[in-house]
């Protein structure tokens, strides 16, 4: 605005002053401020009004009494006779897992889709194409209506279910797979899981040093697979090699033991990837596509193969252009997660809905919401900034 | 060329033929190598797959007739129930016998849209045409539309006073005086009518049967909902968007926090928030309508999203823009309006249109808080015991709709960007 570069020169002619740029500035800002504060007044005068009418109780007291609901898919142990804090929580970590595994898939298959569309393959690039298309010009949730519905027709009951080796079984239950029993050998073979990979990001900030100092390349992938899937394995041995599973099997109408994946997470993870991944498509081609044409050209020339070409010249270039835009795909992922209440997976909006029918109390929950995608945004948006940061080009 | 050949003499050779024509189109672009020639065939292979079994299904087994589901059973695609239903799933309970009104709705929008989607139709014109195309619009949908003598008056003062700010230094005196002049009847008959001397007069259009919102469904619900969302929340976003490039410290931290704020949460919370919360927000007695509650979301929404496009074509400008426009002495309305908002938003219209068809599919999320938008018609056209199992076929063709509607919106974004850049194109 003129105000503050005007306001702010030193040798001012003495103006009236109503037409003094500072004090507009303010006097305007202090209406405005007004007006928002008149309006909140407003709004929260009625509310309480309201509230008091209704004898809606308020304060987050509620989140200490007894949920009473079900919840379809936990991660921690949650009963109806839980707390409503407990029952939110239970949700917010649905909500996570959905939005982790998304993001993680739609990366793989979206930058796979998008580097199709620029195959040299005619064929390849047209489906890759189509299926950009399809999926974008489609509401995410009348895909996941779909799929749900194919999901729950296409696949037949419990006692029909179709049986792989006697362990998976398919069905429009979901899908149930043996799982091994727990044994606390599981809990060290994570520990050496974590330090396998902490292990793999030191070995492989030594060989780029190595590479850097003397030229010769070390096979940190190799060891890096080793160190991260070897150190669980030896431990596995170690401790003993528990073996013990717990096999799905047929009891009554439905399934017992074993780890069930539901046909609502299914559908809602499905969708999202599918859907998200067309985008990401879009911006990887058009992070490619933004580079200049010599970057290829003179990789090609010094003799990379086309693998070679994209791994190693095309694509750490275009991350640079692809991080902010794909930050905000991530960000949508976590948001479109919470279609999951329309198909019935119990992520935080629909465990929230459910609290709010029950104790009537709006504001609260819709507060925290707000607060929980608030928090989940912001930290994804943290992060990316700072990947961002990290591989910017570092100018003089 | 080397050999010198007298002008008259030149023979075109033929090119080589393993090098033009379907082989050598097909060469270049599907066997270029061993690799490539592999992967062609598996793809062919594949797609033959899915296209052969997908028409069996939808066409050579396919039911076009039938009297109720269970005719269709056994069959391939029950293209019946939409035969059956598609009238419910365009126009949702609208009373039977009233469907061309909607029907005509949605010809105005789409007329209305088709107009303002060529340059020629991008000044005055528009403003006209969406003036009248909304009231035909809403009177089709409405069948009746009383406007009191409050709302005339309000909308008086609101033009004269836009008018007065916006051109208040530019116009000559005759039509400053016009704006100066609407304002005042404007707030001088609001004062009166608020003390009691105006009595309550109103202006109601009624030519056909009065129909409430909770009975819209459909195609048209989608389409107001997406376009009247995005229409109001345009001037809303440029609001915003200049709030949070200001200096003025209040007004940029307010801009900034609601645009971060909603931009942090999912649409359905503000859904779930505009269906449960603002009930409670109003004083008691007042009650408004869902729709326009969900309309209200909408705009918001989108307003924090298209604050963020329209600062993106304000950083676009260089800086030297904002320096000339101050050093010629103008103020900030004169600034905004004249130099930097026609530059700012040519630069933002493509990217405009990729929102507007992501609303136009976000508006499928209403069906949460109960609104039949057109997803929810198709949905519940699963609902009839006599045709149940058949989603696939009912989802299928709400996809192709869509997919009609925002793929040739998005053809037209692709095409407006490039007419638009041709200026800066070397």
């Amino acid at each position: 605005m003129a105000v503050g570069s005007l306001g702010s020169s030193t040798t001012r002619t003495k103006v009236a002053p109503w037409n003094d740029p500072v004090i507009r500035g303010w006097v305007f800002q202090i209406v405005v401020v007004g007006l928002v504060g008149l309006l909140a007044w407003f709004l929260v005068s009625n509310t309480i009004e309201n509230l008091q009418r209704q004898k809606i109780a308020s304060g987050f007291s509620y989140l200490h009494r007894e949920a009473g609901f079900e919840i379809g898919d936990t991660m921690i142990a949650y009963s109806p006779a839980s707390t409503y804090a407990r029952a939110i929580f239970v949700g917010m970590l649905n909500t996570l897992k959905v939005a982790v595994i998304g993001i993680f898939l739609s990366t793989i298959l979206g930058t796979m889709i998008g580097v199709g569309r620029l195959s040299p393959n005619w064929l390849l690039a047209k489906i890759c194409e189509c299926y950009v298309e399809m999926f974008r010009n489609v509401p995410l949730l009348l895909w996941l209506f779909l799929i749900y519905k194919l999901i729950s027709e296409a696949f037949p009951g419990p006692r029909q279910a179709i049986n792989v080796l006697n362990s998976f079984f398919l069905s429009n239950r979901g899908l149930y797979a043996p799982v091994p029993l727990a044994d606390p050998t599981y809990h060290w073979m994570g520990i050496a899981f974590l330090i396998g990979v902490v292990a793999t990001v030191f070995v492989k900030r030594w060989a780029k040093k190595r590479q850097d100092a003397t030229g010769q390349p070390f096979p940190t992938i190799k060891t890096g697979i080793g160190l991260i899937v070897g150190l669980p394995v030896i431990v596995w041995l170690l401790g003993g090699a528990p073996h013990h599973m717990s096999w799905p099997h047929l009891k009554g109408f439905n399934f017992d033991g074993g780890i069930v994946i539901q046909p609502e997470f299914t559908a809602l993870l499905i969708g999202l990837v599918l859907y998200t991944s067309a985008f990401v498509a879009e911006i990887v081609r058009s992070g490619i596509l933004a580079l200049h044409k010599g970057q290829s050209e003179a990789a090609s020339a010094l003799g990379l193969s086309r693998g070679q070409v994209m791994r190693l010249v095309l694509l750490p270039q275009a991350m640079r252009l692809i991080i902010p835009p794909m930050t905000s795909q991530y960000l949508n992922i976590t948001k479109n997660s919470s279609l999951a209440i329309a198909i019935g997976y119990p992520d935080l909006v629909a465990a929230v809905n459910v609290t709010i029918n029950q104790t009537g109390q709006a504001i609260e929950n819709i507060l925290i919401i707000m607060a929980a995608y608030l928090s989940v945004s912001l930290s994804i948006s943290a992060f990316m900034n700072w990947y961002n940061k990290r591989i910017a080009l570092r100018e003089r | 060329m080397t050999d010198v050949m007298p002008a008259g003499e030149r023979r075109q050779l033929a090119p080589p033929t393993v090098e033009t024509g379907v082989f050598g189109w097909m060469r270049k672009n599907l066997f270029s190598s061993w690799g490539n020639g592999i992967t062609t065939i598996v793809l062919i292979v594949v797609v033959a797959w899915i296209l052969s079994n997908f028409l069996h299904w939808a066409l050579f087994t396919a039911t076009f007739d039938a009297k109720s589901g269970a005719e269709c059973r056994g069959h391939g695609a029950c293209w019946a129930l939409i035969r059956e239903k598609y009238r419910y799933i365009f126009f949702g309970s609208f009373p039977y016998e009233q469907h061309w009104r909607p029907l005509f709705a949605v010809i105005a929008m789409l007329a209305m849209l088709i107009l303002s989607s060529d340059r020629r139709m991008w000044n005055k014109r528009l403003i006209a045409i969406w003036g009248i195309g909304s009231f035909i619009t809403f009177l089709l949908m409405f069948g009746e539309i009383s406007i009191s003598i409050s709302l005339i008056l309000f909308m008086a003062l609101a033009v004269g006073g836009l008018g007065m700010i916006l051109r208040g230094s530019i116009a000559p005196p005759a039509e400053l005086n016009g704006w100066r002049a609407l304002a005042g009847i404007g707030a001088v008959g609001l004062v009166l009518r608020m003390v009691g001397v105006l009595p309550a007069w109103g202006l109601a259009i009624a030519p056909f049967s009065y129909v409430e919102t909770g009975l819209w469904g459909g195609i048209p619900v989608t389409m107001i909902l997406a376009t009247y969302g995005l229409l109001f929340a345009f001037p809303f976003g440029i609001l915003l968007a200049l709030g949070r490039r200001s200096n003025l410290p209040l007004i940029k931290g307010l801009c900034v926090g609601f645009i971060e704020l909603i931009r942090g949460v999912p649409l359905i919370s503000l859904l779930i928030m505009a269906s449960v919360m603002l009930p409670l927000f109003l004083p008691s007695g007042m009650n408004i309508d869902k729709f326009l509650r969900a309309q209200v979301a909408v705009i918001l929404f989108a307003g924090a999203y298209i604050a963020e496009i329209i600062r993106g074509g304000l950083q676009s400008l260089p800086k030297g823009q904002f320096e000339a426009a101050d050093a010629v002495g103008l103020n900030y309305v004169q600034k905004t309006t004249l130099i930097i908002l026609p530059q700012a938003l040519r630069v933002v219209i493509p990217p405009l249109i990729n929102t507007f068809i992501g609303f136009f599919k976000d508006t499928s999320l209403v069906l949460i808080i109960g609104i039949f938008d057109f997803l929810n018609t198709a949905n519940q056209a699963l609902v009839d015991p006599n045709w149940a199992g058949f989603p696939g076929e009912v989802y299928l063709f709400a996809a192709f709709v869509y997919f009609c509607f925002c793929y040739s919106m998005s053809r037209y974004s692709k095409y407006l960007e490039i007419e638009l850049n041709k200026g800066t194109r070397r």
